[in-house]
């Protein structure tokens, strides 16, 4: 019966003379394999000039250990802006997805290290089990951040607006207290309590740290470049709607929370690696609210501008370290300031495209013939 | 379109276990038009009704609608026409009645369920999702549709690719239907009034429905407009066979195309019949214009 | 009697805690602002009193009436240069604005004042007071009965008075009260001033009690006295009340109990399960989105 009904629907109406009105065969375009070649060989590049500089001493140890945590934070930007800017909610416990996901790549490598035959010494030489062990140590953080996402996010995920932002500020803070107290419920010595975590082999590096960049920016966009990241997308712009056509709210936002947990686990996994020493206290409210303020000043939804915010916002503190005593103060102002003058951050929902850059010079396409062509037009 | 007969398939397990006896229309067999005479009716309410803390805001409703019938709901402001919408696809839990889709019962669906079973609908204050393109709006709706996995389209896996090749032109198509393809990446956001309503139509056509619910889709239209969108009503449900009821307060349009026009009054249905019945009846005189209107 | 001592203290810290939730409350119910700085116009507050009584020596009367009005002034003036720009803006960017604000206050400070505690003296020699064979401490009372004053007042003030009326009506739909003729700008100043008064009132209290003040001292009140407003139900008056006793008394028991490092993590916990249940707080309305 059914199978009759739908025999008998003709397809939709034919699109071929509309498609010749969008001219997209006179354009040209950038294949994808093309696309992907590009910006392969630009991170390549970016890898091999920052290793040269390096090695070279051009950069000093501390400088990189500086751009390594940059990495880090472009990392928990971009993977806050997920749910932040994609799915449209408010959470303010980023941080604790962090601790988690460093906390357990740590104990992971430390643990794990010996059943490769590697030590502390070792681990920071290199090699290719210790690719595979810190690859391992780094999803295996993610994979507890993910986890604390999908429990905390079930319960938080039906609140709507600001409670949600409160309930992930409340599990943030309970994860912060029980990195700090569970050693004595547990009877031996696993965190550190509040002296920390120490002794973590330095398994993170410059490399190591902008391949996991490299890697993340490049899932996140595929997510939201597919039907997974449109209905997410859709959720931000109108749940109701988004329901209505289908989508099932409930499943994409606790995916892109999950999501968003993950990428913050394993960034957490590279800083426990640069930084040497996990402490409760450096994953406070105050950490989450840094980490939101790296989004909200790029632009809700824009990956560029996470990624800009997140290093400028980590380069400047340490830059300015001579001015200790001011450089809050002064950033508190800026802060204040961009807010008022421009209150949808820096980029707006801008998002870079090289290909598409390319592609434009290819067509002869710039800007300012679309602006000159419209004032001949309304001269006319 | 191989893909729909599949889709249609994981929406309905198992059918004769869940299928409910099926309602049988007694009551003014005349309204089904000859064209759907003898189908099984593809929407059916019976005794549907709602309270809102003690006052009933729809009490009684009752519809049968045939498979490829236009209705109208037409109704003063305040009427319960939009309440009637949402208890239809479950935005509300009814206090009372049933509803039936294809002769399964929505009760207790939740309200993607619900337009997985076959409801799609539009909404009186557009709804659009407004920071993304045109095309990308028709895509949101074909979500269910699509079956790629996480990992196919994260690692751009080829099924990513002949999935998004294949539902780009099927969005081409839908857009199609109201020459919209040209505006394929404008932002939604920007559209005129009218390309927006339009635009919401097709969205909810990519859901594949039986029926569509249409909520005031002239609103803010134009005469030229209405006659146009008249004419693609007809047209969508010629194309795709597909059921639409439509709550309008522009009576030209309400005329114009619907076979079955109810009037709804205060939460009731107090009068049904085809449009000229409707223009001559008391009742609906009275409900417009009160006690003096009828002479 | 111990029972008694620490219900009590719970009711005391309880009570400095709904002081404040009662301005995130009023602000929130307002303008929707989740106001970070909100915990940082407290440390403001007990700088005053620092100053008032330890630098200059003043009497303590004269003091308490300088932290809040000094608060007040802050309040409003962060009010009009931080926030009263972007009242049509996004909320985020406010919430960001906020934040940025609070960070301003705590550095700067520290800045002034520098990282370290700040005692505050004691504001009267009257340490406990006699009821029959109960001894109770004075700033334990002197705190409940404040609150429970302040709190009467501000009903009265929301409920019968016509600026209050104007705040309700502004907090339901600022578009139409302004087309009412009221003056929105003015009445969001006032809620501000309100607000910000009682957060001085609290901070008065709060350093009576615990005597110190440190520029970081905001971010620990203040986001407990948030987590009571929104436990209490955000935007009511009677819910933050609740939700501030709660959270003092439910810390007290913890640490009583035996169990002081996790009394932060119960307090959390309460709120989950309270948002998992009553997804608004215990008074807060639920707002049905129209479809």
């Amino acid at each position: 019966m059914e199978e009759d009904m739908n025999a008998e629907k003709k397809p939709y109406i034919t699109t071929s003379a509309a498609r010749r009105d969008r001219g997209e065969h006179g354009r040209k375009t950038l294949s994808m394999p093309v696309r992907y070649a590009i910006n392969g060989v630009l991170v390549l590049l970016f890898l091999v000039l920052g290793e040269l500089m390096i090695d070279g001493g051009v950069i000093s140890r501390y400088q990189s250990t500086v751009i390594e945590q940059v990495g880090v934070y472009i990392i928990m930007a971009v993977s806050l802006n997920i749910a932040t800017g994609y799915l449209g909610q408010l959470p303010l416990g980023h941080a604790g997805f962090m601790s988690v996901g460093g906390y357990s790549c740590a104990l992971f490598i430390m643990k794990m290290a010996p059943v490769f035959g590697l030590t502390s010494r070792t681990i920071s030489a290199g090699g290719p089990e210790v690719v595979l062990l810190v690859a391992l140590g780094l999803l295996f953080g993610g994979a507890c951040s993910a986890l604390a996402g999908l429990v905390i996010g079930i319960p938080a995920l039906r609140l709507k607006g600001d409670y949600l932002a409160i309930i992930t500020l409340g599990f943030a803070e309970i994860i912060r207290v029980v990195m700090l107290n569970i050693d004595g419920v547990l009877g031996f010595e696993l965190t550190g309590g509040a002296k920390g975590l120490t002794g973590i082999p330095g398994y993170t590096n410059f490399l190591n740290t902008f391949v996991v960049v490299a890697i993340a920016l490049f899932l996140i966009h595929t997510m939201m470049k597919s039907r997974h990241g449109r209905a997410i997308l859709a959720i931000r712009d109108n749940e109701i709607a988004a329901e209505a056509s289908g989508v099932n709210t409930t499943y994409y936002k606790t995916m892109a929370f999950v999501v968003s947990a993950f990428w913050a686990g394993v960034a957490g996994g590279l800083y426990a690696g640069c930084i040497g020493v996990m402490a409760p206290s450096k994953f406070g409210f105050m950490k989450s609210i840094e980490i939101l303020v790296m989004v909200v000043l790029g632009g809700m939804g824009s990956m560029l501008g996470s990624v800009l915010s997140a290093t400028v916002l980590t380069i400047l503190p340490e830059a300015l370290r001579a001015f200790s005593d001011y450089r809050m103060v002064v950033y508190a102002i800026v802060l204040i300031l961009v807010m008022i003058f421009r209150p949808q951050g820096l980029l707006g929902t801008y998002d870079f495209s090289l290909s598409r850059v390319i592609e434009r010079v290819m067509n002869h396409d710039y800007p300012w013939k679309k602006r000159a062509a419209k004032e001949v037009q309304e001269n006319a | 379109m191989p893909n729909e007969t599949s889709k249609r398939a994981d929406v309905a397990p198992e059918p004769e276990k869940r299928r409910r006896p099926v309602l049988v229309q007694v009551e003014e067999p005349n309204l089904v038009t000859e064209r759907d005479m003898g189908k099984m009716p593809v929407l059916q309410a019976q005794h549907l009704g709602i309270d809102f803390g003690g006052l009933t805001a729809v009490d009684d409703f009752n519809i049968a609608m045939g498979p490829t019938e236009i209705a109208g709901l037409i109704g003063p402001n305040g009427a319960g026409k939009t309440t009637i919408f949402n208890l239809l696809t479950n935005v509300y839990q009814p206090t009372r009645g049933t509803v039936l889709i294809d002769g399964y019962d929505t009760a207790g669906k939740s309200v993607v369920q619900v337009n997985k079973m076959g409801i799609a609908r539009t909404f009186q204050n557009i709804r659009l999702f407004s920071q993304m393109t045109v095309e990308e709006n028709v895509l949101v709706g074909f979500t269910n549709s699509m079956s790629s996995h996480l990992v196919t389209d994260i690692f751009r896996l080829p099924g990513h690719w002949r999935q998004e090749a294949e539902f780009h032109e099927k969005a081409q198509e839908l857009l199609g239907i109201f020459d919209m393809q040209g505006l394929s990446d404008e932002r939604a956001g920007n559209l005129p009034y009218g390309a927006q309503r339009r635009l919401e139509i097709l969205r909810a056509l990519a859901t594949h429905p039986k029926v569509l619910l249409l909520d005031e889709p002239a609103a803010g239209m134009n005469p030229n407009e209405t006659e146009e969108l008249m004419d693609n009503i007809r047209k969508i449900r010629d194309d795709l066979h597909i059921a639409i009821l439509l709550i309008e307060h522009d009576m030209s349009l309400v005329m114009g195309i619907c076979e079955v026009v109810g009037v709804l009054d205060y939460g009731k249905i107090i009068a049904k019949g085809s449009p000229e019945d409707i223009q001559n009846d008391p009742r609906v005189i009275e409900a417009y214009l009160g006690k003096q209107g009828v002479k | 009697m111990t029972v008694l001592a620490q219900l009590l203290n719970g009711l005391q810290l309880g009570s400095v805690y709904a002081l404040i939730a009662l301005g995130y409350t009023m602000v929130y119910g307002i303008i929707l602002l989740l106001n970070f700085a909100h915990g940082d116009i407290i440390m403001v507050g007990a700088y005053i009193s620092w100053i008032a009584l330890a630098q200059l020596g003043l009497h303590p009367i004269v003091a308490a009436i300088l932290a809040v009005a000094g608060c007040t002034l802050l309040g409003v003036l962060i009010d009009k240069v931080a926030y009263a720009p972007l009242r049509n803006a996004p909320r985020l960017s406010i919430l960001i604005t906020a934040i940025g604000v609070s960070y301003f206050l705590e550095n700067g400070a520290q800045l002034v004042f520098g990282a370290d505690a700040k005692v505050v003296p004691a504001f009267t020699d009257i340490t406990t007071i006699q009821v029959g064979d109960v001894t109770l401490y004075f700033t334990a009372i002197l705190t409940i009965a404040v609150t429970a004053v302040s709190t009467i007042v501000l009903n009265l003030l929301v409920q019968k008075t016509k600026l209050g009326k104007a705040m309700r009506a502004v907090s339901e739909d600022m578009g139409a009260a302004r087309l009412m003729g009221i003056n929105v700008n003015n009445t969001i100043s006032f809620t501000f001033a309100v607000g910000s008064a009682l957060a001085g009132i609290g901070a008065v209290l709060y350093s009576m009690a615990y005597t110190q003040a440190t520029p970081t001292m905001g971010i620990m009140l203040g986001t407990k006295a948030f987590v009571a407003a929104v436990l209490g139900g955000i935007g009511s008056i009677p819910g933050a009340v609740i939700g501030g006793l709660l959270v003092g008394m439910a810390e007290v028991l913890v640490s009583a109990l035996g169990f002081p490092v996790w009394k932060d993590a119960v307090v959390y916990l309460l709120l989950i399960i309270v948002l998992i249940f009553r997804p608004t707080g215990i008074l807060g309305r639920t707002m049905n989105e129209k479809v």
